[in-house]
């Protein structure tokens, strides 16, 4: 009895081709698994690197597969729970010709090729799963060609497909260039050998550069695996012929009409469009379905009908490549911000959603799901802990410890669906699932009055985090009664604005005479600049103080808290929409680096940033201390030495 | 070899001894060096002396990854029984399972174990059950290096006065906070496939900047 290879056993059996096995088979194959553990961003195995012992099975996390193209690294493939990949020792005696980098922490389960080798050769189920994810594993759906960027006679511009008209499918298709022909009298393993060699997904079959017929990888995996032919057989007795062929510049609409009318999911370009003249490119369904992930419209709409907390994860990476895209072309902050709020906030809501239904019973009373720190300040761009609390309706005392357990239990559901998709848990607890922060509305304000009333340095610093509030989800009545309880708390409290105050200068400005940038001096980022510490956080308190002393409701976002606070203080107006601006600059810079390293951003080497963007980061940080300079004045706190 | 050994070398058993002699070696000074042994036993019950181990389960942890064909799983065959424990962990006295006596998995498993760190969630009852057999058998205490989950656990939670420092976590809480599939509780083999994830996940937290080195973590 082996209740660990049982274990692995019965994560497998659910997985091709692993599903494919005798249960015996598989039991044995489990006993001699490897478990590992790969910490988020390290580099499972790169280009050039001797193959492995082993390929591998995701248990948890993801891994992503990359490969250097033009000096340039470009993602093939992300794999998650259950996909296979380093495959190629499987087939070949050869060194790797991708990276495979751990997009996040993961598990997963090494298998030994010398064990597996000789059950894939015997069940040709296996054989055929291997071959076929060999092939389409290293097929390139984001390569570089699709961007446009790929020097072509006919010019690049017309497969751009930008945010900048709305009407998605009225862009040009994006066409592949680099279009593999072969001859009808190529053999089906020659053709196969080319297409994984190449990483390509179909061949076209062409006579002196006219399209005869194309082969998929639909088409080895029906008529291969049925056995009807040999491996020898010409590929002119499998293609699929005649082939659909149109001039270049058609529409992602027609192109995608045009392959539901013909059952068919590639469409061959050429010079004028007929099957007479020569091949210029070719345009697959998947090409088209790669970008539209590059499409927010159609990201919210995946995301409101989505079905499972899987099918979310899966968008959730789609939204950092849609992020990843618009910081590299220099998007405005503003309008990046609200994009990907849009999409956080509908993403939340989606899962409230379906937990609610997944409960079987409704509500009990009114509630409100909100979002705390970065996503209430709608500023979270790359994914964080989450923080998170609800506020219910006040209901009678026997009725309150009832409605209490129905949203406790909904609160672990989301929480943790929440950290499924990417939102790691808060390690202070600050999530709706810690019965402390699952409170009715009296009890909240309870806990509000506490705070401000006898503020120490604890109760500012949850004050700061429950201040920028924002509704994820249901009644709004609730987060508007909570607020003007907190105003009418803190209207005239000098106390209470004197602690914040002494908070929000606790760092102090951070250059030393403007010249020398000050790094962390100890700790495990040593010399890394702080932008969290020294940058974000400064410039979000101080929005958070001068707003609450202004009483304004709704607003959260630092940059839109300067520019309210402008025109509430005209002789200040030049300095508040500089930190306005101060505050997206900080933060894109943020975003930029940890989606460069993939970490939260937080700690920037300062050798990394360009002369223009230390020249900013100065100017920011030139801002930050004439508001702090404001602060102590108007609020009469000295600052923490 | 330790002195205690040379002046009544007949005192203990071949297997004692051996296991014994693996302590000279010093343990590496990088953790990735190291073997850690995660381990878990099903017992009868909580009493150091009434109750017994119904089974003991490991794995081998070394570089963070975890070798399935070299772990371990040994069911010990009962005389004292307690049937309110059986509910917990299903192992019923007379299931068809090869059962070993108590001293032979003791053997089995200081052979198993050498000189490792051994990792176990509230490893104080671990290893005080393992204990308590060496004593019944005339032994003395396990010589390995000890580190407790549950210990390590609250390190990785945020020093702060919003969270109760002195809460006690469960493996469960673990296996929530991780991720971790909790299909076989309570079944020792089980049990420590999920303290061993759970261990790599937390040193991942700890050892994030690599610096740590295994002195220092055996203080935590």
């Amino acid at each position: 009895m082996n209740t660990i290879a049982s274990r692995i056993a019965d994560f497998l059996k659910d997985f091709p081709p692993f599903k494919f096995l005798e249960k015996e088979q598989l039991l044995s194959i489990s006993g001699q698994v490897k478990v590992l553990y790969l910490e988020k961003g390290k580099m499972f195995f790169s280009e050039g690197e001797k193959g492995h012992q082993h390929f591998y099975v995701v248990n948890k996390g993801a891994i992503s597969l990359e490969r250097k193209h033009n000096g340039e690294l470009e993602t093939i493939d992300k794999c998650d729970e259950g996909d296979i990949f380093g495959l190629r020792p499987l087939f070949a005696k050869e060194n790797y010709l991708i990276n495979a980098i751990a997009e996040e922490e993961s598990i997963v389960y090494a298998i030994p090729i010398e064990k597996f080798k000789p059950l894939s050769e015997e069940n040709k189920e296996v054989g055929n799963f291997l071959i076929q994810s060999f092939a389409s594993n290293t097929r390139n759906p984001y390569s570089e060609a699709h961007k446009g960027k790929l020097v072509s006679d006919h010019g690049a511009e017309e497969h751009k497909y930008q945010s900048n008209s709305n009407l998605f499918e009225l862009q040009p298709a994006p066409i592949t260039r680099k279009v593999v022909l072969v001859s009808p009298d190529t053999t089906i393993r020659q053709a196969a050998q080319l297409m994984s060699e190449k990483r390509l997904g179909s061949v076209l079959v062409a006579e002196k550069g006219i399209p005869k017929g194309i082969i998929t990888d639909e088409d080895f995996r029906e008529m291969i695996a049925s056995g009807e032919f040999e491996s020898e057989t010409t590929v002119a007795k499998i293609m699929a012929s005649p082939v659909v062929c149109y001039p270049r510049g058609l529409s992602i609409a027609q192109a995608q009409l045009s392959m539901m009318k013909h059952h068919i999911n590639h469409i061959c370009i050429t010079e004028d469009g007929t099957p007479n003249t020569k091949v210029t490119g070719i345009l697959s369904e998947h090409d088209i379905m790669v970008s539209e992930a590059h499409n927010p419209s159609i990201l919210m709409k995946a995301i409101q009908r989505s079905k499972s907390t899987n099918e979310l994860k899966k968008i959730r990476h789609k939204i950092t490549l849609l992020l990843r895209g618009f910081i590299s072309s220099n998007i405005p902050l503003t309008h990046i911000s609200k994009i990907i709020f849009e999409l956080n906030d509908a993403t939340i809501k989606r899962i409230i959603e379906r937990c609610i239904k997944k409960l079987g019973t409704p509500p009990p009373c009114d509630f409100a799901w909100v979002s705390l720190g970065s996503q209430g300040r709608k500023e979270q761009l790359l994914q964080t802990d989450q923080d998170n609390a609800i506020i219910f309706e006040d209901v009678s005392a026997e009725k309150l410890e009832e409605a209490r357990a129905y949203f406790l239990e909904l609160a672990k559901k989301v929480n943790k669906r929440l950290r499924i998709i990417g939102y790691e848990y808060c390690p202070a607890e600050m999530m709706a699932k810690n019965p402390k922060y699952c409170l009715s509305l009296t009890e909240w304000k309870k806990q509000f009055s506490d705070w401000i009333v006898n503020p120490g340095n604890d109760e500012i610093l949850l004050c700061s985090i429950f201040f920028d509030f924002d509704i994820s989800y249901g009644n709004i009545k609730l987060t508007n009664a909570l607020a003007d309880h907190i105003f009418e708390l803190t209207r005239d409290n000098r106390k209470f604005f004197a602690v914040m105050g002494a908070t929000t200068l606790r760092n102090p400005s951070p250059l030393g005479f403007f010249r020398q940038f000050l790094v962390e001096q100890d700790g495990e980022n040593k010399d890394y600049f702080d932008i969290k510490k020294r940058g974000i956080t400064p410039i979000t308190d101080a929005a958070r103080l001068l707003i609450l002393n202004h009483q304004v409701k709704n607003i959260s976002n630092t940059a839109e808290r300067f520019e309210k606070l402008a025109q509430l203080e005209p002789n200040n107006k030049e300095l508040f929409l500089a930190c306005a601006y101060a505050s997206k600059v900080l933060i894109k810079l943020r975003t930029k680096h940890g989606l460069k390293n993939r970490n939260s951003g937080r700690f920037i080497d300062l050798s990394s940033l360009s002369k223009e963007e230390r020249i900013k980061l100065k100017r920011c940080f030139k801002n930050i201390r004439q508001l702090q300079e404001l602060i102590k004045f108007k609020f009469e706190v000295s600052p923490y030495v | 070899m330790f002195s205690i050994f040379r002046k009544k070398p007949e005192k203990y058993p071949e297997f004692w001894q051996k296991y014994a002699a693996k302590f000279s070696e010093a343990l590496p000074a990088e953790i990735k060096d190291t073997r850690f042994i995660a381990f878990d036993t099903e017992t009868t019950g909580f009493n150091f002396i009434k109750d017994r181990m119904l089974c003991i389960g490991a794995v081998a942890i070394h570089n963070n990854s975890i070798d399935v064909s070299h772990s371990f799983e040994e069911y010990i065959s009962q005389n004292t029984f307690n049937p309110e424990t059986v509910k917990i962990h299903g192992i019923i006295q007379h299931e068809r399972l090869e059962t070993l006596t108590e001293e032979e998995a003791i053997k089995d498993f200081l052979k198993y174990i050498g000189n490792s760190v051994l990792v176990a969630h509230h490893a104080g009852f671990d290893i005080g059950m393992v204990n308590a057999a060496l004593e019944r058998i005339n032994l003395p205490n396990l010589k390995n290096k000890v580190l407790d989950t549950s210990n390590l656990y609250r390190r990785t939670r945020i020093h702060s006065n919003l969270i109760n420092r002195d809460k006690h976590y469960t493996l469960d809480d673990l296996a929530e906070t991780y991720d971790i599939a909790i299909k076989d509780r309570h079944t020792a083999a089980g049990d420590a496939f999920i303290t061993a994830i759970a261990f790599l996940k937390i040193m991942g937290t700890l050892n994030s900047d690599k610096k740590l080195n295994l002195k220092t973590l055996l203080k935590y």
